[in-house]
This record gives C-alpha cells, structure tokens and sequence, in this order.
C-alpha cells in the first residue's frame, strides 16, 4: 500500500499540528468531533483564518488596475499566490498558473477551449472509470459538441485501473487524456507516471485531476511531464471557492480563451478584441483575491510541515484504519487497490450506508454516505453507494478507534 | 376504527419521544419502528411506486376504504423506514381532506428534521408530499365516480 517515502517510524510529532484547526475542537452531539470527510473538504488552519480576516478588513482591493496604494497591495499579494503555488507544483513558468473556482471549473475549462481547438469528428478522449463525475461530464458535453468519442480505461473489482486496455486504446484519433491522480470514492493512486508516459508516445497531451491527491502526495508538474493538472484550494487547507489550473505554456498559448470579459482582454473594439497574456487570458472577471491569498497560507502552511513527512504519517495511519477495520465482522471494503491515499470505502453486510452514515453522525463522527459523485463506480460494484472514511494528516490512531466503536454500535443498532 | 385526529396522533409521538434523553434512544426506537413496518406488497415494489431520494429509496402505495386513504411502504434504508412508519401512523386512516390539509410537525418536534431539508434529499420531504398527493388523487376519483 505504501507508494513511496516509508518511514520507519511513524512521525507522531506531526500531531501538533492539529492544535491550528478550530474546527477540529468541538463538540458534535456530546462527543468530541472525529472529522474523516477530508475528501469531501478539508479543515482550515488558523493561519488561513486570519489572512482571510486580514486581507478582508485592512487590504481588501481590486486587483491589477488600480492606482493607489491598496489596491497595489492586494495585487502583490495575489500575484505572490501564483509564485507560491508555481513553487508547490514546480512549474517552470509563473504565467502558468491559472487561478480557478475550482478542479470542476479547471477540468471543464480544459475541455472547453482545448476540445473546441484539437477535438475534430472522430477524434477520441480517454478517460477512466475510477473519474468523478466533473471529469466526466466535460468531456461528454465536448464530445457531443464535436462529435468525437469518450474511451474509457476500465478496472478491476479492486478498483485498479487495467493499463494493459489503456494501451490498447492508444492510436492518433486520441487528443487529449484525461484521468484522476487518486480516487474520492476509493482512495485508489493511479499509476500516472506511466500513463503520461505511454500517452506521451503517441504525442497525446495528459490532464491530472489531482483534487485528491494534492493534500497527500507530493507533486512536481516538471518530473511527471503532466500537461495540465487541476486542484481545489478547498481540499488543501484553503477557501472554497478557489482552484488551479497548472498548463503548459505551449498548451496554454494556443488554446482560445474559456470566458469573455474584463482582465483577460489587451484591447477592446467593437471591431475586434485582442487577449491579455497568459495567465490573464483565462482570468475573465475580478477574481477570488480572498482565495487565492488564503490558499498561498494553506499551501505554505502545507510545506512547513512537509508533503513527505504528511504522505508517510497518513499511510502509516491509513494501514492502521485498514487493519482495524478488517476485523470487523460483515464490513466489506469497496475498492482494496494495492496504491491507496486518503479514502476508504465500505458497506456493512445487511445495512444501507446512508443508515450508517447516520448512526456514526450522532456519535460525533463525520463520514460521508452516498456515490461520491461517481455514479458508474458505484454501478460497477452493483451497490447503492459507500460509506467513506476519509483521513487528514490532522487525524490520529484515536480517530480510527472511535470509527471502529462507532461501527460496531451502528452495526449492533441496525442490524 | 381509529378516531383519533392527525394532531392527536402527533402529540402521542411526541410525547412518547420526550421520554428520550439520548439520541441513540431515539434511533432505536425509530430502527425498531422500521424494523416492525409491515411489508408493502410486493406487486407495489415497483419503479411507478418508487419515490426517489439522493440516498434511500422509498416505495409507496395508496389505497381508499371507505372514504380514508390507508398507505403501506418499504424503503431500503431501516431509519427511513422507521421515519415513514411514523408517517403512515398518522396520515393513516383519514380522509383525503384532512391528509392534503395536515401539516406534519412532529418530525421537527421530536428532533429530526435534518430529515425534511430538501438538501439532505433522502426521500422523507418528496414522501410526504407524494403521500398528500395520493389523496388528492383519490378524492378526485370520488368527485368525479
């Protein structure tokens, strides 16, 4: 199960952390909050907290036009945003950072501008069973729209993805390939080093939905050879409402713009408008300043704990939830990929997932029910859908027992 | 025959929650209630009879003797389940008048009425309203027979 960065000894120090998230510390129901809906979203350290606080009470400007001295601050502290997340990916140019509302709004951006551009009838888009469905349904949406055709890399029943029929899908109708780098719904890391290369061979450009696996895993956009990948501010620590699209230049140089409006303009007739330079072009509106300034603390905050030092505690705690699990009689688990980060999914024999849900709810304990929006996962395994457990760096050994307790008196309740 | 009114029926079911201080004993109840809902007849276990929620589903079936509207129900997940027999406990064994006319308030009284967000989307709020519309229907059948 461990990918990569196994330590010996779990690093426990990391607990200390913890200590920063206020919402973390309080009472649901009368019992002391147990949080594993991390894949849903994330938690916000007091250090985005207050730059939120900060930046709304003394700093709050519009950015790039204005002319006094507020306004030049937030501009800074704006652009910083793109270098310190340029830093975090270890993208070769700043301008290829692009500031989003998120993984959903990256994706459809993607498959939008470049789809309109490369996608011609026939042309084919592949992407994998395992996807959410945000990156699903823009790519249907385009394929309709250019009548091309959606391949699907398909899996096994323990929720891998079969790259020998990837292989097989590979010829030059194929255009773009489009693929999640771990699952929401069940954890799965997908081998993507090697699906960029294989895609690569035939000069195929990829796109990472990396929305799970930027909190868990560390990434450097140069080393994988990825040409796009797309995050959410809110699953890394940050505000809602923020997300990157990391592209590169020579992709991003030739796609059309996504919106029309101000920002991403150079000039404006009624004749003919000219595109402002990257990243600007794809930056239509005034943006989520907000955003991206929390998200600069939450990835900063992210790197002084260290992606490395997160990724080992979390599969060192990830294996300790799995094994205590395991032993709970009629507990099945959906999805038991050898690579696994963040989620886990389960049902309990003879007991719907949304009464689980409930019963673990009224115990404190926050778990998601459902399809996770990934609906043919769910028609794959024939189930209604799962209960997911999904961990933090910021969870602990305690936090799985209470889940096991919690199970084990739901499952007493229900069945 | 039943000749207890709807908000009399609330009141007995809030009365009877009242007793519990606990959480978890309200949901044993309710699992239990839904745990002891006769079975809907399976010839109404169908897609037409379905009432589709995010998360759980809820088959529903309405019939009318003399003049009252009597409901049976299944649902694949046992606390709907429970909730809905509360639900029938009620509505059940009145007339469609008084059914399209109540308002169910006991659900928020005894605690549960993250049930009836319509975010939360888990059938009870699309339940209720189809319930209600099963009595007007078959009051319409009256007028116009």
């Amino acid at each position: 199960m461990i990918e990569e960065h196994k330590l010996d000894r779990p690093p426990i120090d990391i607990q200390k952390y913890r200590q920063d998230f206020p919402a973390l510390h309080q009472e649901i129901y009368g019992y002391p909050l147990v949080y594993l809906d991390n894949a849903a979203t994330t938690q916000k350290p007091k250090q985005v907290l207050d730059a939120l606080s900060q930046y709304y009470a003394y700093d709050n400007s519009n950015v790039h036009r204005g002319v006094h001295h507020l306004s030049q601050k937030a501009t800074d502290q704006f652009e910083q945003a793109r270098i310190t997340i340029q830093q975090f990916l270890n993208a070769k140019h700043e301008h290829e950072i692009v500031f989003t509302k998120g993984t959903t709004e990256g994706i459809n951006l993607v498959a939008a501008t470049f789809g309109r551009t490369f996608l011609k009838p026939g042309d084919a888009v592949i992407i994998s069973a395992l996807e959410h469905h945000s990156n699903i349904v823009p790519w249907q949406l385009i394929c309709d729209q250019q009548d091309a055709e959606l391949r699907v890399i398909p899996m096994n029943d323990r929720g891998e993805l079969i790259l020998e029929e990837f292989g097989k899908m590979l010829d030059e109708k194929v255009k773009i390939v489009s693929v999640g780098y771990v699952s929401n719904a069940l954890g799965t890391v997908n081998p993507v080093r090697e699906i960029i290369q294989r895609a690569h061979q035939f000069d195929i450009p990829v796109l990472l939905d990396a929305a799970q696996a930027v909190q868990h895993i560390p990434i450097d956009v140069q080393d994988l050879d990825v040409d796009f990948l797309v995050f959410s501010s809110h699953k890394i620590f940050g505000p809602t409402g923020m997300g990157v699209l990391y592209g590169k230049e020579k992709w991003l140089d030739i796609m059309p713009p996504y919106q029309g409006g101000g920002e991403m303009i150079e000039t404006v007739t009624f004749e003919k408008t000219t595109f402002n330079k990257l990243p600007f072009k794809f930056e239509a509106g005034t943006p989520h300043i907000a955003g991206a300034i929390g998200l600069d603390i939450a990835l900063r905050y992210v790197r002084k704990i260290g992606l490395k030092k997160i990724h080992a505690y979390e599969n060192e705690l990830l294996e300790y939830a799995i094994s205590e699990l395991a032993t709970i009689e009629g507990l099945k688990f959906i999805g038991e990929a050898q690579h696994r980060a963040g989620a886990i999914s389960f049902l309990l024999d003879g007991i719907h997932p949304f009464d689980t849900g409930e019963i673990l709810d009224k115990m404190g304990i926050a778990v998601r029910t459902g399809h996770h929006c990934t609906e043919p996962i769910m028609g794959f395994f024939q189930i209604p859908g799962t209960v997911r457990a999904s961990f933090s760096f910021y969870n602990n050994r305690a936090d799985v027992d209470r889940l096991k307790e919690g199970i084990l008196k739901a499952q007493k309740m229900l069945l | 025959m039943d000749t207890k009114s709807i908000d009399e029926k609330q009141q007995e079911i809030i009365d009877e929650f009242s007793f519990f201080e606990d959480w978890m004993d309200k949901y044993e109840m309710i699992i239990q209630m839904g745990k002891d809902l006769p079975l809907i007849d399976d010839q109404y276990k169908i897609d037409s009879k379905l009432i589709k929620g995010c998360q759980s589903q809820v088959w529903m079936h309405a019939e009318e003797r003399d003049g009252k509207v009597f409901y049976t129900a299944d649902s694949d997940a046992v606390i709907t389940k429970g909730l809905v027999s509360l639900v029938i406990k009620v509505l059940s064994g009145h007339s469609p008048e008084e059914i399209a006319k109540s308002k169910l308030y006991f659900i928020e009284k005894i605690g549960l009425q993250s049930h009836l967000s319509p975010t939360r989307s888990n059938g009870l709020l699309a339940m209720i309203k189809q319930m209600k519309l099963y009595a007007v229907a078959l009051q319409q059948q009256n007028i116009n027979t």
